[in-house]
């Protein structure tokens, strides 16, 4: 008797169908308002601003510590994950540790430790490491993992626990954390940027100025040093340079603002203003105390944290459609099979640059344009993370091995290259999921009724409590999000694709795993 | 002679259809045994089996030679005494060799065949060479026994010998899985053939002969 060929219990096409199904019926309580009187004149002014950029008016300094923030923070953040990844697989708590530090973004962490260690470069180093470890922590941990150890096996029985690592597995993965931590700094400048609208001193803070005002000319000159910085970064951040580039960021630190003190904010924070509000007098019974921790929660739940998860959802979702239509459409452009004769050269470097914008700055600038809805948000998301998708597709379809007959044209789209990358393309995909839906959170800060709009309000009436609160309500649900992609990608038994391509493919082809 | 390997019994490989059932060998010290076998019998998992039994008194040469590239020959033939210097001295030596150790390290690499090769990356070698890199650092580990999986695989017939004798001169038991009956018979006392995970034959070399072997393995030359 032969028995039937299992099929997984779920298949591309029903999943697809199932996100694009619930990505429109998101449209219905999304708001698309353009409520802006004159978006078309705004953005021609934009666009006459992009192309005479004022770089006399760069502020020399606010990129300097855009730079020193972002060195620091992701080497902090680098140390403290490979601590974490040496022992990931032993201890729990520090698999949980490092999770929990990952679902909450930079920006938030930003807003909180401004209650702690004020206007001051702690805040911004701190604001970038803390979620940074947690995320090196994870891809660090796979990367050792992944690693071929047929030498580890041959050690003579008896050697110590760090010979065995230092010989048998750190060379055979160094090239692979040299490449990701790199890449890593690519991401801790965009980050640092955004940190500015915030009110630290990095390029992020003049940006939102001149948005809001409406000085397009002196935003285009700054962003384009930003480019350059970027586009440049292999030249400039290199493993020789990293201690020359560490020791001078700590040298041109700004002065902090303000005089109060750290250690006392600290302990303020943690022993009374992150307490819930009703207890803090702890003159009450246990029963009366959850009593009151109930009736202290209920209304945070039902008023903020349920309407703010709903929203977050909504805009996540047509989020992740739009990003991945887009991917879809648009990887040929990067590919030299479908674009010959150098055009894919082009449609790297535009991919390039949009992946290059901080889509938190991006939804910023689109909101000053269109007037405040969920549409800005959406926009950047999808803009942002459907780059980063159809860039890697696009490198990605250059590598399948094709046969001297193949189609060309729209044949070769959809009966080659498509069929065969949609595997990979979901398990992209579903990764940047979760990226997206941190973001989403964000976004709130902006105005959007994500979690990140209570967080925020919370924080500005220094309600830290409830901002506490609100933040592990995010931190939940972004774990969530992870462990159902997790579970989805391997129900596809899409788990075992990379959603980070190998280091020896070259560092361009490492960007999956930005979160 | 003492018994330096026992196996009494055993079962191994994996999950619910082990490779070796109910396996039982004994060999005694300074025998040089050859275990042959089609792919597939259990030679692999017999010798793994050794390794895994008796760690602390076997080298091992596995049959990818499983070299770190990224690292020197010296670094990896000196890995095969990681376990006798404290984590410091291996920690200095990865980033500093003291002279000795080079000096050490240099005389096993010229003597299996690859002078000038010492700080060269293993994986700018060819797969000869880096087979005798894996070598090296067996003999360099310098236990009594030595467990080679196809150590000679990638060489041809002479070289093969020279290193086999070699092997031989350092180690005081050697039990090698080899394909080449003709290299089998000259390079081993006794041979212990496989077929589907049992012992078919179990004899002294010198009463084999190249035709008595040959049938065993007819179906896989065709």
């Amino acid at each position: 008797m032969t028995s039937a060929p299992v099929a997984p219990r779920l298949s591309y096409r029903s999943v697809t169908l199932l996100f694009l199904l619930l990505g429109l019926a998101a449209l219905v309580p999304a708001d698309l308002a353009v409520s802006a009187l004159n978006p078309a004149s705004e953005f021609r002014r934009l666009i006459a601003g992009s192309l005479n950029p004022a770089f006399s008016s760069v502020d020399i300094w606010s990129i300097v510590w855009t730079v020193a923030f972002a060195v620091l923070g992701v080497a902090a953040g680098g140390t403290a994950g490979m601590a974490m990844a040496l022992v990931f697989d032993k201890f729990r708590f520090i698999r949980l540790g490092a999770a929990f530090l990952r679902s909450v973004h930079e920006l938030f962490w930003a807003l909180l430790l401004l209650q702690i260690t004020g206007l001051s470069p702690a805040t911004g180093i701190l604001a970038i490491a803390l979620p940074y470890a947690g995320i090196f922590a994870k891809v660090f941990a796979e990367i050792i993992e992944e690693a071929d150890l047929a030498a580890e096996r041959v050690l003579p029985s008896g050697t110590s626990d760090l010979s065995r690592f230092l010989y048998a597995r750190l060379p055979v993965v160094a090239r692979a954390l040299k490449t990701y931590t790199l890449y890593r700094l690519e991401c801790g400048m965009r980050s640092t940027l955004v940190l500015g609208f915030v009110g630290l001193p990095t390029i992020g803070f003049h940006l939102e100025a001149y948005f809001k005002q409406g000085y397009y000319a002196e935003a285009a000159a700054l962003l384009f040093c930003f480019y350059v910085l970027i586009g440049t970064r292999r030249l400039w951040a290199r493993p020789i340079t990293l201690p020359f580039l560490i020791i001078a960021s700590i040298l041109v630190l700004p002065a902090a603002e303000g005089n109060s003190s750290t250690w006392s904010n600290l302990s303020r924070f943690f022993t009374h203003e992150i307490v819930p509000a009703p207890l803090r007098s702890g003159d009450f019974g246990v029963l009366s105390a959850l009593d009151m921790l109930g009736s202290w929660a209920w209304p945070i739940v039902r008023h903020q944290i349920l309407p703010g998860v709903f929203q977050t959802l909504v805009l996540a979702q047509i989020a992740l459609v739009a990003a991945s239509l887009l991917a879809l459409f648009i990887y040929p452009a990067v590919s030299r099979r479908f674009l010959g004769g150098g055009g894919h050269y082009l449609g790297r470097a535009l991919l390039v640059v949009v992946r290059s914008t901080p889509e938190y700055m991006l939804a910023y600038l689109l909101l000053q344009l269109m007037g405040p809805s969920m549409l800005p948000a959406i926009i950047a998301l999808a803009l942002h993370n459907g780059a980063i998708a159809g860039y890697l597709l696009g490198r990605q379809s250059d590598e399948l091995a094709f046969r001297a007959d193949a189609p060309m044209g729209a044949n070769l789209y959809f009966y080659e290259t498509t069929p065969r990358l949609y595997g990979q393309f979901m398990a992209y995909m579903l990764y940047r999921w979760e990226v997206i839906l941190r973001e989403s959170a964000i976004f709130g800060i902006l105005g959007v009724r994500t979690l990140g709009y209570y967080v925020d309000a919370a924080i500005s009436e220094l309600r830290l409590d409830v901002a506490f609160f609100l933040l592990l309500a995010v931190a939940a649900l972004s774990m969530s999000t992870d462990a159902l992609s997790r579970n989805l990608r391997r129900s596809l038994r899409i788990d075992t694709l990379p959603t980070r391509l190998s280091a020896d493919k070259g560092p361009s082809t490492t960007l999956a795993a930005d979160h | 002679m003492a018994n330096v390997i026992t196996l009494d019994s055993v079962t191994a490989g994996y999950g619910a259809s082990p490779v070796l059932q109910n396996f039982s060998l004994n060999i005694q010290q300074g025998e040089r045994v050859a275990i042959m076998g089609r792919s597939g019998a259990g030679k692999s998992a017999l010798l793994n089996l050794i390794y895994r039994t008796y760690p602390g008194q076997v080298a091992l040469i596995p049959q990818a030679s499983a070299l770190v590239s990224n690292l020197s020959v010296f670094h990896n033939v000196f890995m095969g005494r990681l376990d006798r210097h404290s984590t410091l001295y291996n920690l200095r030596t990865l980033v500093w060799p003291p002279a000795r150790e080079i000096e050490a390290v240099n005389q096993v690499v010229d003597s299996v065949g690859l002078a000038g090769k010492l700080f060269a990356k293993a994986g700018t070698l060819s797969g000869g060479q880096q087979q005798r890199t894996s070598v090296a650092r067996a003999i360099f580990n310098g236990r009594p026994i030595v467990v080679g999986d196809e150590p000679v695989s990638s060489l041809d017939r002479v070289q093969a010998g020279e290193i086999l004798r070699l092997l031989s001169e350092k180690h005081e038991t050697k039990i090698y899985a080899l394909h080449d009956i003709r290299l089998a018979l000259e390079h081993s006392d006794r041979i212990v053939l496989i077929e589907g995970g049992r012992i078919v034959l179990d004899e002294a070399a010198r009463r084999l002969s190249y035709e008595r072997l040959l049938p065993h393995f007819e179906a896989e030359l065709i």
